[in-house]
């Protein structure tokens, strides 16, 4: 008995997270079902995106800071567990010029994947600790000159990347449950993260960085650490990307993703976990709406030329209207939870939300 | 190694890099805004010039003209419509705002021209070239020294000697004071605005002189620029910006003519590299303005 009152006050008082997940997991199961390859395709890039824009929300939502460089890392894993995880007689056609020492190793996906991750935390951790003191529009400038420098050694490192080049004959591992489970333990993590006491210092020092200080929120080593969690999961979605499409170059990985990732996350909200889930899941939803109706255009030759661009251009402007009309996003900056029943809790949650306001 | 030749040439890009850093600073040291979509204002002054030579024959210069005006116009509709409403909110909403007008801009072009690169027509005085003492000089490379040394010319009277001017250092300066001295901030924004078109689209005839051809993505390498000049000159000052854009012009003449091949891949790496630098160590660039940004540490 005890036991079960237990379970039940730990699922109210997290019920966002079983809201949020359920769904997905309700998605996940049509498109298991359903057996469509394109629908298939559609979810799993959805459930990388997602990856994407929580570990954008990790940083950016709690931190309060735009970064841009979030793809750079993406790419920094996508390339590092391809390297890691293709056959030595695979790189010898697609990476002709890799280091030698690295053309033997061959490692099982999933360790691949978590090096990738880990490769992508590690240069974040080290290029961003310096940066970490710096906010407003410095900050700003600091993450785009990041995804600048990032894709300059992308494209021009051939000894690791396949230059401009499009790499090619990646094993595709990155299945559909593959990606929604790291989608979802994702979540679980974005929520801890924000919940726990690192999150509330970092959201402290988000509201006002000097009142934060002045009870001892050490800005610099949370934003740090959140940094560099926020890297290593846009380092996996690299990597699982990477396995998916099996075949990228440095493009991928520049302003144009940098441009959805963002619009998910601001369409959602940027200041909760449930953001970046409903933002993920209405930009990708409109998203491919928009390209079926283009590529519809297109197939039946409504126009004199081919119709491309058409999306992003909603897009922006839906973004726009967004930011016009609900800085906040949809969300707002809540999460969703289930209503609580016991009418006393429910009183406290006001008066406290009261004094706080 | 430093012939006439290389110095008008480095002079040249200078001057060109000194106006895409004003552009993007003078709406920077009101706003606050780094204004994402001012490459794309190059780049519609770019398309304006390619349709423009689709019609009857107009004289270049006149076809010059009205790209011009059109930069400033598509500058000043984008205050107008897009941040004018959201600059109340937060200057991180602002910033996705100009990031979403320059994807917006740049896919408008996709959708209405094409993403194929389309050649746009220069007059032969563009390409031709002059000859001093024993050594040839473009006349483009002439064209811009002496184009944006009157523009920045004619800009530093109207900074220093009218109304407006005074009106647009003070709001640079302290905007809160200045709007309370009855100083009305939608118009020295807007001003400020179609300054930034102005020289963006100044830039874009000798951008696009330069390159020869227009594409949608025509205007990132000159925002790159601009971020770069700006925050080596200082962002928080106009003189700054010049400063700024002059030597990062010159800067880069010299490194593309020593670095060796393989490095020289790596130069944009390089720049942005220096930038992080500037920014931890001398955020207030090299002329400090009144008001530096805000830096916790």
């Amino acid at each position: 008995m005890k036991t079960t009152t237990r379970l039940k006050s730990v699922i109210t008082e997290h019920s966002t997270l079983f809201i949020l997940i359920t769904p997905l997991i309700i998605i996940a199961l049509v498109t298991d079902l359903l057996d469509d390859t394109l629908t298939e395709r559609i979810v799993i890039t959805m459930f990388i995106n997602l990856i994407l824009v929580l570990g954008l929300q990790l940083f950016m939502g709690n931190g309060g800071i735009l970064n841009f460089a979030h793809i750079g890392f993406m790419g920094i894993g996508a390339y590092a567990s391809v390297i890691f995880s293709m056959t030595p007689q695979a790189k010898s056609i697609g990476l002709p010029d890799l280091y030698p020492i690295l053309n033997p190793i061959q490692i099982p996906f999933l360790t691949a994947l978590l090096l990738g991750g880990l490769i992508a935390a590690f240069c974040a951790a080290i290029i961003s600790f310096p940066l970490m003191r710096l906010s407003d529009a410095a900050a700003v400038i600091t993450s785009f000159a990041l995804l600048v420098i990032i894709h300059v050694v992308l494209v021009h490192w051939d000894n690791i990347t396949a230059g401009p080049q499009t790499l090619f004959g990646v094993d595709r591992y990155t299945d559909l449950w593959m990606s929604v489970i790291w989608g979802i333990g994702f979540i679980i993590l974005a929520y801890w993260f924000k919940e726990s006491s690192l999150g509330l210092k970092l959201r402290a020092s988000r509201d006002d960085r000097y009142a934060a200080a002045t009870i001892g929120v050490n800005m610099v080593i949370i934003r740090w650490i959140a940094f560099t969690l926020s890297a290593f999961m846009a380092g996996i979605a690299g990597g699982l990307w990477a396995h998916f499409i099996t075949s990228f170059s440095p493009k991928a990985f520049y302003l144009t993703e940098t441009f959805v990732i963002l619009a998910m996350l601001v369409v959602g909200g940027p200041g909760s976990v449930s953001g970046a889930v409903v933002g993920t899941l209405i930009v990708s939803i409109v998203r491919e709406g928009l390209r079926t109706i283009e590529s519809a255009i297109n197939i039946g030759q409504l126009l004199s030329s081919t119709l491309i661009g058409f999306a992003e251009v909603f897009l922006s402007i839906a973004l726009i209207v967004i930011l016009i009309f609900r800085p906040g996003g949809i969300m707002g900056g809540r999460e969703i939870r289930w209503p609580k029943k016991n009418p006393l809790s429910k009183k406290n949650e006001d008066s406290a939300s009261t004094t706080i306001s | 190694m430093f012939s006439i030749d290389f110095l008008i040439n480095a002079l040249s890009l200078g001057s060109l890099y000194a106006l895409i850093a004003l552009g993007l600073v003078i709406v920077y040291g009101i706003l606050k805004l780094v204004n994402f979509a001012y490459g794309e204002l190059i780049m519609v002054g770019g398309y304006a010039l390619f349709m423009l030579a689709n019609l009857p024959a107009l004289p270049w210069l006149v076809m010059a003209l009205i790209a011009v005006t059109i930069a400033m116009l598509t500058s000043y509709l984008t205050e107008r419509v897009a941040f004018r409403p959201v600059r109340e909110k937060s200057l991180t909403a602002m910033l996705i705002t100009s990031f979403a007008v320059s994807t917006l801009l740049q896919n408008a072009a996709l959708l209405i021209v094409s993403s194929r690169s389309r050649a746009v027509q220069f007059p032969a005085i563009f390409s031709g070239s002059v000859r001093l003492g024993n050594v040839d000089i473009a006349n483009r490379n002439i064209l811009v020294i002496v184009t944006s040394s009157l523009l920045l010319f004619a800009l530093t009277l109207l900074l220093k000697r009218t109304i407006l001017g005074i009106a647009l250092r003070a709001a640079a300066d302290k905007f809160q004071m200045t709007r309370m001295l009855g100083v009305p901030a939608n118009l020295i924004i807007s001003v400020a605005f179609v300054i930034s078109g102005l020289l963006a689209g100044v830039v874009s005839l000798f951008w696009i002189g330069r390159v020869g051809s227009v594409t949608p993505t025509i205007g990132l390498s000159p925002l790159l620029i601009a971020f770069v000049a700006t925050v080596i000159g200082g962002m928080n000052s106009l003189e700054g910006a010049v400063v700024g854009g002059y030597l990062y012009g010159i800067l880069f003449s010299i490194i593309s003519l020593i670095l060796p091949q393989n490095l020289l891949d790596y130069r944009e790496a390089f720049m942005f590299s220096i930038v992080i630098l500037i920014l931890l160590f001398k955020p207030e660039g090299l002329i400090r303005g009144t008001y530096s940004g805000e830096r916790v540490g």
